[in-house]
């Protein structure tokens, strides 16, 4: 049997999709991703609806201006993102590998600033459960500042965050690798698939957290 | 073995085994038709020596055919089950006339709970009996389901009478009961260990017999 | 770079000839040891399914007699061999989970995705082997985390294999709490490998095609497994994403399905069916395309209909999305959501109306071989139909009041996952066998096994739709409680009998699965005179299948063409009047 490697090049295969396996794939597993998300925002939505009084006003209980600045902080990290695609699409090295770097700092400044905020939040007395008992916001709920309950609330709340704080710490560690990879000449300016793909994760990922960002705490 | 429905002993049978044997005879018709069709077709195509097979692509007639035929006798039987399914369990189609009656549902037993002589729900003269219900035949009833733990299903086969009870949610199922006699409730949702044995009786009495078993419910209260 | 060229060969195949047995037969990246590892977990899963319905089945025809060998159980589910109440419920929904998630599926797609796609469609492996490989194990760790929720305190799962809330939620209610958080983790940890399992299929259907191999030249199980692709994508996140809440329910105090602070009961079975409906049509899509490909092989003709077939299949699959409601009639949900979910449950039953009829189509005028493949999946149509049509009185929204939980459901499930989708494995499974192994299933015992099985099931699930129009409710532990279900204890005996015979019939295809291994009849390249290009190579095939890249000269089902003495014409057969595709691309 011929060895595959040994034969000719072969006529050209049908292609569906004028876009490379690993990017073909990258998109179907956001689609996936989609869905997951839809999950947890429509259940969000419906329960919101469904007990609107556990719902605190916006700023009652979550810190918008610090979240503000850590969503200013990731949607930097896109650009930085953007910025390291079209440096290697020049085939600057340099620059691939400055982007890259600024863009996992970034990134893991976010999931820093994310954890600062739950420690307080947990902190002040605001669990996936609700109010924990004998806390500064179970006491201002008791003099009626706070609903009587949050319950519902708690729970979107932490799962909606928390899994898109997993899904941004799992792509900084993917774009680790990357830079890793980068920083060992891995990519060029005719194969750079690694960058591209794992960009297109971490705009997603961006994407997900203004939606976020919006009906969690500004809405 | 039977595809005849038990006797049906509310308003609702006649429409529901109505709807059920119509389905019947469509859908027995399809199963004849495709069974035999099968088997026709394996004896009458089988490979013999000498035959080959008739190279055929399709036929777009035929696919209209069957695609219309289907589609039509569904829509029919969709319209056919609309009005029914409204009228038994809209929330506007309950009898504003019906007696009505609280359940409370739990782990493993339901809890009838009666409006007592003043007619009214909620006050203190109501009373509670455990796994009983008693209605009068020929009135509508109306009964709110109460789940308390988690989900039950009152089903009273008799009376094609099912209706999931769901802890926070306030649910209605109302039904008329046409033939005095004792039918059984069984619970149809999961809910647990003694799911089994979630047991209850429904007792249809005339209209003489029902005021008589009030009253004397009433008598024995007072003695208490 | 956005160049289209696509990778053709993986170079981990270039080493092929220099791995461990670990690297080859282990942690292989071939998707063809992939599928066979698959099939071999999933046969061990379908074992404890069946032995875990046989249990059920005793209780409900012998309920006063121990149970054979129960002594083994331990006094928390059988003692004297007699089960629980308890235990009764964790085994029925522990048989439908199993059955559901670790055999049916797995089988289906995870089995025959993996072992047709590269070589039905002339690729040398699948687009991310790496991944498959991953993907394989990562479902069988789910299987064996599944497994050790029946070893912990308080008994596994035991609310449904849908779970519904509350009774899933909090222990209170059932005195299980590990078993219910094992079975959610395993189910999530499944639900990643799936995932995985479909971005690899969609991308290798859409960029891995040979040339000339064009949409509408693939063949129906490409198709079936494509769209199914899309379904397990698409609606697994769903079930995932429940899953997370009703365990952080269970686990950390979040009240989602708690209506006593905010949460919604019924969330959970809005979620669940959502992700349940297309659930079920991932369940019978591939297994309906691949008796497509067998039919038109044993009938030497080919598929009645190919581009009907086709867009039912995509019907299905849109339509699935919509329909998710008639699960949920009863469930105090608004009632005129019922109507719109009647409406839509009415028009879902057309595409696979047309299905039945085309395949009738295709055996018409043909000249019918009938191997054992074509009797299975002859069978196949004869007992999907029943199911379909048994699903016709269930969309009926008042008919539904009267046979929702009863044993009419259990009727319509069987009918269309056993009668259905099994059947349509075990023909796929004696239909690729020689592929796989590179040896023929012996015959005989292939056909007997057929009968049999035929019979036996039937005895075993018809009287079941008696039982449910009787008003017999399902998940009953002891229906003698109730007088009107007193008098089908003989049917129920009936039952029962006919489910070990049915059982203890299974050893037959056991056994030939087996010692066809070792003694089976050598098989040559194509023992069906098929036209797929599976069959253009050695049975089994080698690593990276294809010696050169094949390319497509036609449809999969030229059966009986005109253009050849012989009644079958491979794909990549040239003939004179064929052209090659164009060499270079856009």
């Amino acid at each position: 049997m011929a060895h595959p490697a040994l034969m000719k090049p072969p006529a050209r295969r049908e292609i569906g999709a004028d876009v490379y396996s690993e990017k073909l794939g990258m998109w179907v597993f956001l689609g996936s991703e989609v869905m997951f998300f839809t999950a947890l925002i429509g259940s969000y939505i419906i329960l919101r609806f469904g007990s609107p009084e556990q719902w605190a006003a916006p700023g009652q209980i979550l810190n918008i201006p610090l979240t503000a600045v850590n969503t200013f902080l990731l949607i930097c990290s896109s650009v930085t993102m953007v910025k390291a695609f079209a440096a290697i699409q020049d085939g600057d090295q340099r620059l691939l590998k400055l982007y890259m770097l600024a863009t996992v700092a970034i990134g893991a400044a976010f999931v820093g600033v994310q954890a600062y905020e739950y420690t307080h939040l947990v902190h002040a007395g605001f669990l996936p459960s609700g109010y924990s008992a004998g806390s500064e916001l179970a006491e201002r709920a008791a003099e009626g500042l706070l609903p009587v309950s949050v319950g519902v609330y708690g729970s979107s709340f932490y799962t909606m965050t928390g899994f898109h704080g997993f899904h941004v710490s799992v792509g900084v560690i993917c774009m680790s690798f990357v830079t890793w990879k980068a920083y060992r000449g891995a990519y060029t300016k005719e194969d750079h698939r690694g960058v591209e793909v794992v960009g297109l994760y971490w705009h997603f990922v961006d994407l997900v957290w203004i939606i976020l960002f919006t009906i969690v705490y500004l809405v | 073995m039977s595809w005849i429905l038990p006797p049906g002993a509310s308003t609702f049978a006649g429409d529901i085994d109505f709807l059920y044997y119509v389905i019947l005879v469509i859908t027995g018709i399809a199963f004849v038709v495709v069974e035999v069709g099968l088997l026709v077709f394996a004896i009458k195509y089988r490979a013999r020596p000498g035959r080959k097979a008739q190279y055929i692509e399709g036929s777009i007639k035929a696919e209209i055919i069957w695609t219309a035929v289907p589609a039509v006798t569904l829509v029919i039987i969709g319209l056919m089950s609309g009005g029914v399914w409204n009228h038994i369990k809209g929330r506007n189609s309950i009898p504003p006339n019906a007696i009505p009656y609280e359940v409370h549902v739990k782990q493993f037993e339901w809890n009838f709970t009666y409006r007592g002589p003043d007619g009214q729900l909620g006050t203190s003269d109501d009373f509670i009996v455990r796994n009983q219900l008693h209605i009068p035949v020929n009135r509508p009833v109306e009964l709110q389901l109460i789940a308390e733990d988690v989900i039950h299903s009152f089903f009273v086969p008799a009376f094609r009478v099912k209706q999931d009870a769901v802890p926070g949610m306030d649910i209605r199922v109302w039904f008329e009961a046409t033939k005095v006699g004792e039918y059984e409730i069984a619970c149809a949702e999961l809910c647990g260990l003694g799911h089994y044995r979630m047991r209850a009786r429904v007792f249809v009495h005339s209209a003489e017999d029902y005021q008589q078993w009030l009253s004397d419910r009433a008598a024995a209260a007072d003695e208490e | 770079m956005a160049t289209s060229a696509v990778s053709l060969e993986p170079a981990a195949h270039v080493e092929a000839h220099e791995l461990s047995f670990l690297r080859k037969y282990i942690f292989s990246t071939d998707h063809k040891i992939i599928g066979i590892q698959f099939l071999l977990m999933s046969f061990v899963f379908l074992l404890f399914g069946g032995l875990m319905a046989m249990m059920i089945r005793w209780q409900l025809g012998f309920p006063e007699r121990p149970l054979p060998a129960g002594q083994l159980l331990p006094e928390t589910m059988a003692p004297g061999g007699i089960l629980l109440p308890e235990f009764y419920n964790s085994l029925v929904t522990m048989h439908g989970t199993i059955m559901v998630f670790f055999a049916i599926m797995p089988l289906l797609v995870g089995v025959f995705g993996n072992y047709l796609i590269p070589l039905k469609l002339g690729a040398p492996d699948m687009a991310f082997p790496r991944l498959n490989m991953a993907s394989f194990w990562i479902a069988f760790s789910a299987g064996i985390l599944m497994m050790a929720g029946f070893f912990v305190e308080g008994g596994h799962a035991a609310a449904g294999w849908t779970a519904y809330a509350p009774l899933s939620a909090d222990p209170e209610w059932t005195g299980v709490s590990g078993g219910q958080q094992i079975w959610l983790l395993s189910i999530a940890i499944l639900g990643l490998a799936s995932i995985m399992g479909a971005l690899n299929y969609i991308t290798t259907v859409v960029n891995l095609r040979a040339p000339g191999m064009t949409w509408f030249r693939m063949p129906l199980s490409i198709w079936a497994l494509f769209v199914t692709a899309i379904l397990v994508l698409l609606a697994i996140p769903i079930l995932s994403g429940a899953a997370i809440m009703l365990f952080f329910d269970q686990t950390i105090g979040t009240h989602f399905f708690d209506w006593t602070d905010g949460g919604q009961v019924i969330l959970w079975q809005h979620l669940f069916w959502y992700f349940g409906h297309p659930e079920v049509y991932i369940l019978i899509l591939p297994a309906m395309g691949m008796v497509s490909d067998i039919i038109a092989n044993g009938s030497r003709k080919p598929v009645f209909g190919y581009h009907s077939m086709v867009f039912a299949l995509i019907s299905i699959a849109f339509l699935g999305w919509v329909v998710w409601g008639h699960h949920m009639f009863q469930s105090g949900m608004n009632p005129t959501l019922g109507m719109t979910f009647m409406i839509s449950t009415m028009i879902i039953a057309v595409p696979s109306a047309i299905k039945v009829f085309n395949w009738m189509g295709t055996m018409w005028r043909g000249n019918i071989r009938f191997h054992v493949p074509m009797l299975h999946s002859v069978g196949f149509v004869a007992m999907f139909v029943i199911g379909g049509l048994s699903g016709i009185f269930m969309a009926s929204t008042p008919v539904d009041i009267y046979i929702h939980d009863t044993y009419f459901i259990v009727a319509h499930i069987h009918y269309v996952l056993f009668g259905g989708s099994l059947f349509a494995i075990f023909a796929a499974v004696t239909y690729w066998y020689p592929k796989m192994f590179g040896r023929m299933m012996n015959s005989t015992v292939g056909k007997v096994h057929f009968w049999l099985t035929f019979l036996f099931y039937n005895m075993t699930f018809f009287p079941m739709h008696d039982l449910g129009i009787a008003g017999h409710m399902r998940r009953i532990y002891d229906p003698s409680q109730y007088e009107f279900l007193q008098p089908l204890a003989p049917l129920n005996r009936f039952i029962t009998v006919s489910a070990l015979l049915l059982f203890t019939v299974q050893i037959l295809f056991a056994a030939n699965f087996i010692m066809s291994w070792f003694k089976g009849k050598k098989a040559g390249e194509n023992p069906w005179e098929a036209n797929g290009l599976e069959w253009t190579v050695a049975s089994p095939p080698p690593h990276g299948n294809f010696a050169k890249v094949p390319t497509v000269y036609r449809g999969p089902y030229e059966y009986s063409s005109p253009l050849v003495e012989e009644d079958f014409l491979m794909q990549t057969r040239k003939l004179a009047s064929d052209v090659d595709p164009a060499a270079a691309g856009p």
